[in-house]
């Protein structure tokens, strides 16, 4: 069910959309997508864990980060510091109990609620990856590219990469960052067997594993 | 099994999870089997995901001046890259 939060942003309160799966149920999950391509390609895969475990009696809301999917704010207005207070005031706004960030959401997650994090990934890893997706096209177009001075270019005056606008801030944060988990339980990739689905260039949806995060996270959040 | 015969299977597996290939395609895999410029799956969005796996998963580093059309022709080309790669690791 899509629902909207008030969201700080540099323009004020903006509505974002979540989608939620709400019956006022003791345990609330705020799920925390990963950033970029991996955003969509994990899309499905993250709802249907939410049908999952609403049928085992958990509820949850997965936001948008501001800039990214249905959001209306700029993306080039991002930082890593702006999608925490996002998800900050999330959590805070659908009273949640507990937390799940996916790969590069386990830079951004609100740390203060127990939790889970699925294959965190560091935010240089990220950067690397949109930087040689860059230079790899540049190059197929008959530009060379480097990444010493791309990354010095971006951490100045900001970058496009990959069709997305980053900010100096943000080129800046991912360069830095590492998962921020402390104490939240880490989820691999083999726990839910199959391969990853961020993975994939061609986006997919993989039941099974849905129903394997479902099972848990409603079993260790009842433990 | 050798060294290369793990290496051929695991890249399989990459190609597979990276790609989306499926196991027919992926089983279908021969040495002389086009890669970039042949699988429109291989964008460079894709190649730079590729690459980074390869990273993970076979714990060596590649350059970016290192990739071209070479490395990446075929899947005996790629093969043996990392090979070649993991041998001087």
């Amino acid at each position: 069910m899509p629902a909207t939060w008030p969201c700080p942003g540099p323009a004020g309160i903006a509505d974002e959309l979540a989608v939620v799966f709400d019956s006022a149920r003791q345990v609330r999950l705020l799920i925390v997508p990963p950033l970029f391509e991996e955003m969509n390609r994990t899309r499905r895969m993250l709802i249907e864990t939410q049908r999952r475990l609403d049928a085992l009696g958990v509820d949850s809301m997965l936001p948008d980060l501001p800039g990214c999917n249905e959001s209306l704010q700029a993306f080039s207005a991002q930082s890593l510091r702006s999608w925490r207070d996002a998800m900050a005031a999330a959590a805070g706004h659908f009273a949640a109990t507990h937390v799940l960030a996916i790969r590069g959401g386990a830079l951004v997650f609100p740390t203060r609620l127990p939790g889970w994090v699925l294959e965190p990934v560091k935010g240089t890893s990220i950067l690397r990856q949109l930087l040689r997706a860059r230079i790899l096209s540049a190059k197929e177009a008959g530009r060379e590219e480097n990444s010493a001075e791309l990354l010095e270019l971006g951490r100045n005056q900001g970058l496009e990469l990959a069709g997305y606008r980053l900010s100096a801030a943000l080129v800046a944060g991912l360069d830095a960052s590492l998962p921020e988990d402390e104490g939240q339980r880490v989820i691999r990739q083999a726990e839910l067997g199959g391969s990853a689905l961020w993975l994939s260039s061609e986006p997919g949806e993989d039941p099974e594993q849905s129903a394997a995060l479902a099972r848990i996270i409603a079993g260790e959040a009842a433990a | 099994m050798t060294l290369t015969d793990q290496t051929d299977t695991d890249l399989r597996s990459l190609l597979n999870d990276v790609l989306g290939l499926g196991p027919a395609r992926t089983a279908a895999l021969t040495a002389d089997s086009g890669l970039f410029g042949a699988l429109p799956e291989l964008d460079s969005m894709a190649v730079a995901n590729l690459l980074t796996e390869i990273e993970d998963r076979f714990g060596v580093v590649i350059e970016d001046d290192e990739v071209d059309g070479d490395m990446l022709g075929t899947f005996g080309d790629l093969l043996a890259f990392i090979s070649a790669k993991r041998v001087g690791a």
